[in-house]
């Protein structure tokens, strides 16, 4: 039996019919149509389903959508402002942190998490940041440079705006 | 280095900005109007009869409009085509815990799982055999009727004497290996979208790197000739070999649309993911090496039964590959191989990255590392005697146009202290090299046929701008952006400037696919060719408007002029309106062939051939917790020979990520196969592969090359630097604990009971 509930995702609101075991991460994809969230397994081990749940990773494949309610739920295509690019996206072009692209939204957005609580962290702590988030392609060694030089680009901003 | 203007740029993926912006579409993204769901029902038995399936109950589920089994799909397929052993859905029989009997099309994901449920299969389970070596003395266990012993395919290759060259050696070391079952663990699961337009049409999108296979063996399963069959690849979330093989996702999607008249799609789950499997082969190998004094490698004897699973998949190619691999990257005058490949009732083994050369390189270099001990030489020393050179031929006939290898393996010893090093640290603590190398492409397509493995259209007009179309399918590897950097090179323009068009059978013109690390050197000169063809026709007209002769024509920047003295400078854009104004629409082709190299009355020695080759070498530190038994790989110190890389970033990429696969497959990947068959890991949780936590400090090196056989000097640089991983950690592990593993992974409880048993000696 379908229940009606309203899920915020990016800033809108979407009302959904859902059944109670409906996950969050084919909620997303399937009825709202937001595709950037990847499914890699199904069992909350790959990281790639990742989106920001009041600013906390969450793994969208092993939460429900009926328990995501009243949360502000963000996810890959919320990041950017219109056609610029957020510093962490930017970044992952810039440093070819991007193979295959699977892993990257989750990635990118356990990196968002990561920065919004650490905006300098070292490279052990980004390592540990993004450990729930598996890729098969790069070798994570420019994803750790990509967040890094994130880091540094968001940094640079805050000194800007406190000058 | 050459002078090039794009070539050598390390410029972002131009799939990149849509990558991060979750925009880029991979095939469980398409949606169609009226798309229904497919799923597939497994096998719970590894080894059994299927007597009977009924259906009846599933079908009177509302919501479930189709269901199907092998019997609606009896034609065998297979990537060999010589051999095919596989089908869309098991047909008579099971043969490994897993694989599908039955599918369904429901309108949602749920309803067609419910069908599975309601879908009876009455078994007769027959006697199962896990183990290659078993396998091969187990009468009771008949897998293919054909395949006495249950031996699909036995190879014999020898190359001089080795018998006199055992003999007349100074020194000789025995010893076996064995590999174990390991999974690519792309992180995209399959998926399939098909659909069957009103005139019979189909379309399959599919995450599938082989685009041209899929399209043959549609054509083939469902009957239909392959012009009324189009397979189109959208964005492919990695595949490492394992997308290169139909999957049944691929023909059940087909099938079911066939059927329901639906645009069906199948997309796995992660345990479908390691039922289809296709990853490694495990081997087990011994190997001999009989060396003169003075450490040159005199002879290689090498006995290697590959555990093949259920079906043939690439059986017998890697089967031959093992074998030539032996024959490089050092001299050896003579030479034997003996392969079996065994079916076993396991999910099918096949082409993963580095595919045949990964487990005969783990035996060799550690061998040549002992060898070297034994002779009282440096282990760098001895494979720098034996390393090949530009133009050195193997015994196996196999020419390598162009090699750097010695470089490679002086740069990595150089950039990690090596020699310094080595022998030298505290227990616990070692440092080991290792070296490797690998095909950029074959010489051979899998069926007869001497058409070019690849091929490239431009087309040039003032609407669209530059347009490259080819068949080379991007699957993460990054070609999207090399290909169009080879034709701006050669245009003059800037890679931006070209749009590409690519991975889609009836879009663009045919390329193989994207494997044996073949589509930077083959499909890149098919492109090259194609630009030099634009080239040549616009020249012509842009001769006469700049009032020079058109071979002494260059175009930089877009901008063609002179080469020989400054003058009037044409726009490029501006040329190709003058051209089209004259002579009507501006195309042209490009394809390429590489050379039919082999050896007659050799079984298999055609595999192997290669137009010409990547190599590299490797240094590995590694710190073993003599507590835990816990390796911690610190650095790797590589060094590789790609030719000149088109786009260095991405080289890097390719060599970062190779190294820390090899690192999983050396320390801790491995699929556990329970006594009845059932795979007990076959999840992302249980099957570990490499975090970000576990990854080594990584110093890779391009060394200064360049092949003058290949567009714009550049090899493979994707599966070569995955060769020296394994047996660079091994080696280091001998060198921190002095003790020599012989079975992959090298896992704690290994590292402990070895310890224990050194200890009681």
């Amino acid at each position: 039996m379908k229940k009606l509930i309203t899920l915020n995702i990016n800033g809108q609101d979407f009302d959904l019919a859902v059944s109670p075991r409906d996950l969050l991460v084919d909620v997303i994809r399937k009825k709202v149509g937001l595709t950037g969230t990847k499914k890699g397994c199904g069992q909350g081990d790959c990281g790639a389903c990742t989106v920001l749940m009041d600013g906390h990773p969450v793994l969208s494949c092993i939460t429900l959508a009926v328990a995501s309610q009243g949360k502000k739920i963000q996810t890959i295509e919320g990041l950017s402002e219109g056609e610029k690019l957020h510093p962490i996206q930017e970044s992952f072009v810039e440093q070819g942190a991007v193979q295959c692209g699977y892993c990257t939204p989750g990635m990118i957005l356990s990196a968002k998490a990561l920065l919004d609580r650490n905006p300098d962290p070292s490279e052990e702590e980004i390592k540990q940041g993004i450990a729930g988030n598996l890729c098969r392609c790069t070798g994570y060694k420019k994803i750790v440079k990509a967040i890094s030089a994130a880091a540094e680009k968001l940094g640079g901003k805050e000194e800007e705006r406190v000058r | 280095m050459k002078d090039f203007a794009v070539v050598g740029k390390s410029l972002p993926r131009v799939d990149a900005p849509a990558k991060v912006r979750g925009e880029a579409l991979y095939t469980d993204d398409l949606l169609l109007p009226h798309m229904v769901y497919g799923k597939i029902k497994r096998s719970p038995h590894a080894h059994a009869v299927i007597k009977k399936i009924r259906y009846d109950k599933a079908l009177e589920l509302p919501g479930v409009l189709a269901v199907i089994t092998g019997d609606d799909a009896p034609q065998a397929y297979g990537i060999v085509p010589q051999a095919p052993t596989e089908y869309a859905l098991a047909v008579g029989k099971v043969r490994y815990a897993g694989e599908g009997v039955a599918a369904v099309a429901a309108v949602d994901e749920e309803t067609a799982e419910e069908a599975l449920e309601r879908i009876e299969v009455e078994y007769e389970v027959l006697p199962a055999v896990f183990d290659p070596v078993e396998a091969l003395e187990r009468q009771d266990v008949v897998i293919h009727a054909k395949a006495k012993n249950n031996m699909m395919y036995e190879g014999k290759q020898e190359f001089g004497d080795v018998d006199k060259a055992m003999a007349e050696a100074d020194f000789v070391l025995e010893r076996s290996f064995k590999t174990s079952y390991v999974n690519h663990a792309f992180l995209e699961p399959h998926s399939a979208l098909a659909h069957f337009e009103a005139n019979g049409f189909l379309t399959v999108y599919s995450s599938t790197q082989i685009p041209h296979y899929l399209h043959r063996t549609l054509s083939l399963v469902l009957d239909l000739p392959m012009n009324k069959i189009r397979v189109s690849v959208p964005m492919v979330g990695g595949g490492f070999g394992g997308k290169g093989e139909v999957a049944s996702s691929e023909l059940c999607a087909a099938l079911l649309a066939q059927r329901t008249g639906h645009p069906v799609k199948v997309t796995y789950e992660r345990s479908e993911v390691f039922a289809q499997h296709k990853g490694r082969h495990p081997c087990v190998m011994t190997m001999k090496i009989g060396v003169s004094q003075d450490g040159t490698i005199q002879a290689i004897d090498f006995d290697n039964i590959l555990d093949g699973g259920a079906y043939g998949g690439w059986g017998i190619v890697v089967l031959f590959y093992t074998a030539a691999m032996i024959h490089l990257p050092y001299q050896v005058p003579n030479a034997r191989f003996r392969g079996r490949r065994v079916y076993t009732n396991k999910p099918t083994t096949g082409a993963m990255r580095g595919l045949g050369g990964v487990q005969p390189r783990f035996a060799m270099e550690s061998m040549l590392e002992d060898i070297a001990k034994e002779l009282g030489m440096s282990p760098y020393d001895l494979r720098l005697k034996n390393a090949v050179e530009s133009g050195y031929t193997t015994k196996s006939n196999v020419y390598v146009p162009h090699s750097e290898f010695k470089k490679c393996l002086q740069t990595a010893v150089e950039r990690s202290g090596y020699r310094e090093k080595q022998g030298k640290l505290p227990l616990g603590k070692g440092i080991g090299l290792a070296g490797g190398y690998y095909i950029s492409g074959t010489a051979y397509t899998l069926y007869m046929s001497y058409k070019p493995h690849s091929s490239a259209l431009i087309r040039v007009d003032t609407e669209g701008g530059i347009i490259l179309y080819t068949g080379a399918t991007d699957i993460g590897q990054g070609s999207n952006t090399v290909l169009p950097m080879i034709a701006a090179e050669e245009l003059g323009v800037r890679a931006d400037d070209i749009h590409i068009v690519s991975g889609d059978t009836q879009l663009t013109p045919f390329d193989l696919g994207s494997f044996a690390s073949r589509v930077t050197y083959g499909a890149g000169q098919a492109v090259r060719m194609a630009a030099q063809g634009i080239n040549k026709q616009l020249y012509e007209v842009a001769a006469v408007e700049l009032g020079v002769r058109a071979d002494q024509l260059i175009c930089r920047e877009g901008k063609i002029y002179s080469q020989y003295e400054p003058g009037p400078v044409l726009d490029f854009m501006a040329a190709v309106a003058k051209y089209i104004d004259a002579k009507g629409p501006l195309s042209a082709m490009g394809h390429y062939s590489p050379p039919r190299k082999g050896m007659k009355g050799v079984q298999g020695a055609n595999i192997g051939q290669s137009p010409t080759f990547g190599f590299s070498a490797q240094v590995t530190e590694v710190d073993v917790d003599l507590e835990t038994g816990k390796v911690k790989v610190l650095k790797v110190t590589e060094a590789g020979d790609c030719g000149q890389p088109i786009n260095p970033m991405s080289v890097e990429g390719q060599v970062e990520g190779s190294i820390v696969m090899g690192m999983g497959q050396a320390l801790f990947e491995e699929i556990k196969v329970s006594p009845d068959g059932r795979l007990l890991n076959a999840s992302l949780h249980d099957y570990k592969i490499p975090t970000a936590v576990d990854i080594p400090e990584i110093d890779s090196t391009i060394v200064d090359s360049y092949d003058p056989t290949a567009p714009f000097g550049a090899k493979e640089s994707g599966e070569g630097p995955i060769q020296p991983v394994i047996p660079a950690i091994a080696n280091a592990i001998c060198d921190a604990i002095g003790v020599r593993f012989l079975e992959l992974p090298i896992t704690p409880e290994k590292i402990l009971q070895a310890l224990k048993e050194k200890k009681e000696r």
